[in-house]
């Protein structure tokens, strides 16, 4: 789905747990998340500290949106 | 008589299903679940002497612990190969498999074999640097796997020469192997061409690789302007699922109108999804789809706006080819409605 969204003109970024997995499947920018049945948060924290994870993740996908690429890239930080 | 080290999941191994997902590697001493099926089709040539378990959440999120303790699980028994699966269209125990065999053959320099469908992830990963059998997309095709990956097994553990793909059912790795066909070559040409023309399948000898890259786009220049839209392969909906998506090998996708919606809550949306434990995304459905911070990015003016309807599928053996439709046509959709750039998440 990433690359069809590629395709059409629109820079997409995968959040996803399995780096390499969309790695295989072509996405162009990639940032890792926590954990598979919940990639944007973290049960084991409190509300607010969850949130401050998934500000953080989704900070840096914007960060990626923002960032030129010319290959696949994993924005780890 | 050889001996045989066998990996399977937490599902095949009986422990459970997605919530027992997360459970760390164990050895157990001989056979477990679809051993027996190997067992029977080794006869007295060979036994399976251990079984590696290990949660296939656990796995690909521990990637690098699991596969140095599985290692040295291995290791202790000396085995002449290493089993793996078949995962079939099972995404996360593909890809352990083909990462769990690949590591065992390069640390323990052992022969290793594993089977799965043909879209798992795990098979392009590793299909031109191990042998994988080709598998059904179900465990209904384990009979027929087991066929196939048995005498394949014995002969790598005995180190025989290994035939073509097409005669000995793995998947073609890309190796060249010299051998004389019956028919020459123009023969062969011309009777391709004949069908060609006449409408019937024909077989080439040169496949075109396959490389389905898309190029980057450029980036966003202003994010403070920007409409960003929420997509998702995590199986998020609306409470009730009010399309029925379906929880595996899903037919369609939907779009879910968020105009309004601050965070969603327990009581409003769920997953559809049916391949992870779904407790956490229930619970707390911006765990997936973080619609509860977009909002706040767009109140803080981090982003132009979040666009009013997100879209929503479940990737889990679903066909490579129907998320390929699903895409194609809300990716138009997206273009149209001017949004600027997309946060796909997946579980």
């Amino acid at each position: 789905m990433v690359k069809e969204i590629e395709r059409v003109g629109i820079p997409v970024v995968h959040m996803c747990t399995i780096v390499p997995i969309s790695l295989t499947v072509g996405a162009n920018r990639i940032v890792p998340t926590i954990a598979i049945p919940h990639p944007l948060g973290d049960p084991s924290l409190s509300m607010e500290e969850e949130k401050d994870i998934r500000r953080k993740l989704l900070s840096r996908a914007l960060k990626a949106l923002q960032t030129e690429v010319s290959e696949q890239t994993v924005f780890e930080d | 008589m050889l001996k045989v080290v066998h990996y399977i999941n937490q599902f095949f191994a009986n422990i459970g299903g997605e919530e027992m997902a997360h459970v760390p590697a164990e050895i157990r001493e001989g056979i477990v679940g679809p051993g027996l099926a190997f067992k029977q089709a080794f006869g007295d040539e060979a036994e399976i002497v251990a079984t590696v378990v290990c949660g296939d959440s656990y796995f690909n999120e521990n990637m690098e612990k699991a596969k140095k303790d599985i290692i040295e699980m291995v290791k202790k028994y000396n085995p002449d190969i290493f089993i793996a699966g078949p995962a079939f269209n099972a995404g996360r125990y593909g890809v352990a498999c083909g990462t769990i065999a690949q590591a065992v053959k390069d640390e323990l320099k052992i022969p290793v074999l594993t089977g799965m469908y043909e879209e798992n992830p795990g098979a392009d990963m590793f299909k031109n640097s191990i042998y994988i059998v080709s598998t059904k997309n179900s465990a209904a095709g384990m009979r027929k796997a087991v066929k196939t990956m048995a005498p394949l097994a014995l002969k790598l553990a005995k180190e025989e020469k290994i035939g073509s793909s097409a005669e000995e059912g793995y998947m073609p790795n890309g190796k060249r192997v010299n051998f004389y066909e019956k028919d020459r070559g123009s023969k062969r040409a011309v009777k391709m061409l004949l069908n060609k023309l006449n409408g019937k399948p024909f077989t080439t000898e040169f496949p075109m690789p396959d490389f389905d890259r898309v190029p980057p786009n450029p980036p966003v220049k202003d994010i403070t302007k920007a409409t960003i839209a929420l997509v998702t392969s995590g199986g998020i909906v609306p409470k009730g699922n009010p399309d029925h998506i379906e929880s595996s090998s899903a037919s369609k996708y939907g779009k879910y109108d968020i105009d309004g919606v601050m965070d969603l809550t327990e009581e409003t949306f769920q997953t559809a999804h049916g391949g992870y434990d779904p407790v956490y995304a229930n619970e707390d459905p911006d765990r997936v789809l973080p619609v509860d911070i977009m909002r706040e990015f767009e109140k803080e003016g981090k982003i132009g706006k979040l666009y009013r309807y997100f879209y929503a599928t479940v990737g889990n053996g679903t066909a490579v080819k129907n998320a390929k439709a699903f895409a194609e046509k809300y990716a138009k959709e997206l273009k149209a409605d001017g949004v600027d750039a997309v946060i796909l998440t997946s579980t």
